[in-house]
């Protein structure tokens, strides 16, 4: 299990949590998705077998969300 | 997506609006209308998207029901109305988000105090690195002015450090060898090596961020409330509307209600205030882990202390030694011989008491035991040595002759702890040690009384004598003495029976599961120490008691500026409610109060970011307290 924590644009809507937290739930291989929406951080635990960190930002950047910072860890 | 591209629907949508004002003036309907129509289209259609885009996420936005409003609007030929709507709408989403941006301009600040390089000794050159190459082990110069940037030990030099960064305290501290300095901190003046230990992720400072990013989505109970609330209110206020509608047969009334209920300021009435609030403490060296810590804490009406290293300085030093049918050295070396593996503070008191008086401590202690809460077994020099309280003794049935329990309990009314040593069977002395009360203390505890603390609570391993007199200096309710640590919890069980809230107030590593137990748990000195950040509902990173009623008053004015805020929204809504029934308010102008509702319980909770505790200035402790223990 790696830990990954994205840093996007300034999140305005809280709604925009909703969809990120559910688009990340839905992904096989990650776990405990979670959006940070004050600093406006993704954070989620996720399984490298079975999905890569390039993915995930991929996947939040076509949700609208562009990714300023990836950490991997 | 980005905000840039916002503003530029806002300008168009406003310009348009003017044209149309124009074209009125002109007395040229058919432009005036195609004005304000596209203007709508161009306003509305990113509306309509995040109301669409929510539907598909099975939630109702405020968009949605601004959309259908718009689109009533539409049909019934007001143009000017659904023009205006969608753009105060937009602008006021633009202004919003430009004013929660200052809500989070705490966090913000924090951040950007971040230490990015640092210059590292490497085989004898200087070379500067960017801090994610430093690594542990690494020998870092920090000249005047320049940023710490690792946490690690003074292994040369000596500086004067400004930790505002951690501590939120702007007097520099002064920093030799072997002391601890910490990432983000800036050196005043001065030159020092200092070996890293943590780096990157895993500095205290580091962590602060995180816990403060963390503490700010920590949803308040008001909060959870609120957003349950929102998600039964907004399809409300849609079948509201149809019923409206059945029985006015008015389109344009109808319209209006849907437009004035929307829940916008009701949604961030709470977290625009807890993200001010916890910002505000962040900076001042106080974290407060999110918004039910925020509701607990002002509703505390009972604070226990920890009295060793919270009350107190945590310094202990050896202020007499009484010894019997041996000279004071001899005794000191054959205690210190048998604390020298011993982790307990007033041990190794007595062993650098020891080492200063020049004694070498030569012998090895054997057959070493501890009891905890009471004290040690060990021999040493083959001869058999009980350290400790009165209990320690009388358990190994050595008697305290000749008037020694009266010096005993002289020197304990006198404020320090008496440590008695038993050698061979019998008693050999009694060594005193006092511990300084923190010159904040009787100010912080005046200061809680006053913010609505009914109840202060001592509790401390420590004998009766010294337990009461610190008390009644310090001007503590209560005093429970001679305590194990786990009597510390149970009283914490008690206290909350009889239907007190209690804060318990302790180093975090010892008190951990007292703290853990009371309501809301406060570490102090937190700095440097994991187990202690992760414990603690309320973590004060520097060593300054009064932080603590600085946080409590900050708790108080945070709650009392969401229920401001909610109550502000509540009414809003209910007056325009009554303005459209009464038909004062139409679709435009019933937006224009409502996004000015929003704006303005941003701004009441921006005050929270400039909050301060009344009379809360650096006080000079001109009253002087003896040394006490």
């Amino acid at each position: 299990m790696k830990k990954i924590e994205l840093q996007l644009e300034t999140l305005s809507c809280p709604s925009c949590i909703k969809r990120i937290e559910k688009a990340l739930a839905k992904e096989n291989g990650v776990e405990d998705a979670k959006v940070l929406f004050n600093s406006s951080k993704v954070k989620a635990n996720f399984d490298e077998g079975i999905v890569t960190a390039d993915h995930l930002s991929e996947m939040i950047e076509k949700l609208g969300y562009p990714v300023k910072k990836r950490k991997v860890s | 997506m980005g905000k840039l591209k916002k503003i530029h629907i806002v300008i168009i949508s406003g310009l348009l609006l003017a044209t149309a004002f124009m074209f009125n003036l002109a007395g040229m309907d058919f432009w005036k209308n195609t004005a304000l129509i596209v203007a709508t289209v161009v306003a509305g259609w990113s509306i309509a998207k995040t109301a669409i885009q929510s539907i598909m996420m099975k939630s109702f936005s405020i968009e949605l029901l601004v959309t259908i409003a718009v689109i009533g609007a539409l049909f019934i030929g007001e143009y000017v109305e659904s023009a205006a709507v969608t753009f105060l709408f937009l602008f006021g989403a633009y202004l919003e988000a430009r004013s929660l941006e200052k809500t989070r301009t705490s966090l913000k600040t924090l951040m950007d105090m971040a230490p990015l390089e640092a210059t590292v000794l490497k085989n004898g050159e200087r070379v500067t690195l960017p801090v994610e190459e430093i690594e542990a082990g690494d020998r870092i110069i920090i000249q005047s002015g320049e940023q710490v940037a690792i946490d690690g030990k003074v292994v040369s030099g000596q500086a004067h450090i400004n930790e505002a960064a951690i501590t939120g305290e702007s007097i520099p501290a002064g920093k030799k060898i072997d002391d601890q300095v910490f990432s983000g901190t800036i050196v005043d003046n001065g030159y020092i090596e200092v070996i890293a230990e943590k780096v990157g992720d895993d500095t205290a400072f580091s962590k602060i961020i995180e816990l403060v990013e963390e503490a700010q989505e920590g949803k308040a109970r008001t909060q959870k409330f609120l957003e349950r609330f929102a998600n039964v209110y907004t399809p409300g206020i849609l079948v509201l509307s149809v019923i409206v509608f059945i029985f006015t047969r008015n389109i344009e009334l109808t319209l209006t209600f849907l437009v004035i209920a929307c829940p916008g300021a009701l949604v961030i009435s709470a977290p625009v205030s807890l993200v001010s609030g916890i910002g505000n403490g962040a900076r001042s060296g106080t974290l407060i882990k999110g918004g039910e810590v925020m509701e607990n804490f002002a509703k505390i009406d009972a604070v226990v202390f920890d009295k060793t290293g919270t009350l107190t300085q945590g310094k202990p030093s050896v202020t007499a030694i009484h010894a019997i049918g041996m000279s004071e050295d001899e005794l000191l070396k054959l205690t210190a011989e048998a604390e020298l593996i011993s982790e307990h503070h007033l041990g190794q008191t007595i062993v650098k008491e020891a080492e200063e008086r020049g004694i070498n401590l030569t012998n090895e202690a054997k057959d070493f035991a501890v009891e905890k809460g009471y004290g040690l077994y060990a021999t040493v020099a083959g001869r058999r040595v009980v350290i400790g309280n009165r209990k320690l003794l009388a358990a190994n049935e050595i008697e305290l002759e000749g008037g020694v329990d009266d010096y005993a309990i002289g020197e304990e009314k006198l404020g320090n702890t008496a440590i008695f040593v038993g050698i061979d069977g019998l008693v050999a002395g009694i060594i005193s040690i006092a511990d300084q009360i923190r010159p904040e203390a009787i100010d912080t505890i005046k200061r809680l009384k006053k913010y609505g603390v009914k109840e202060t609570i001592m509790l401390t391993g420590d004998n009766k004598h010294t337990a009461e007199k610190v008390a009644a200096q310090l001007g503590i309710d209560t005093v429970h003495a001679e305590m194990l640590p786990e009597d510390k919890v149970t009283h914490v069980k008690q206290l909350q029976e009889k239907g007190y809230r209690v804060a318990m107030v302790g180093d975090g590593i010892n008190d951990a599961p007292a703290i853990a137990l009371a309501e809301v748990g406060l570490a102090m000195g937190a700095a440097g120490t994991d187990a202690a950040m992760e414990t603690a509902d309320v973590v004060l990173m520097g060593d300054q008691l009064n932080r603590i009623p600085y946080a409590y008053a900050l708790s108080k004015a945070t709650v009392r500026n969401m229920k401001q805020n909610m109550f502000f929204a509540v009414g809003t809504v209910a007056l325009l409610l009554a303005g459209v029934l009464l038909g004062k308010v139409f679709l435009a102008s019933g937006m224009l109060i409502h996004e000015l509702s929003v704006l303005a319980v941003i701004v009441n909770a921006l005050r929270l970011i400039r909050f301060k505790e009344a009379g809360d200035k650096e006080k000079q402790y001109t009253e002087s307290i003896p040394e006490m223990n």
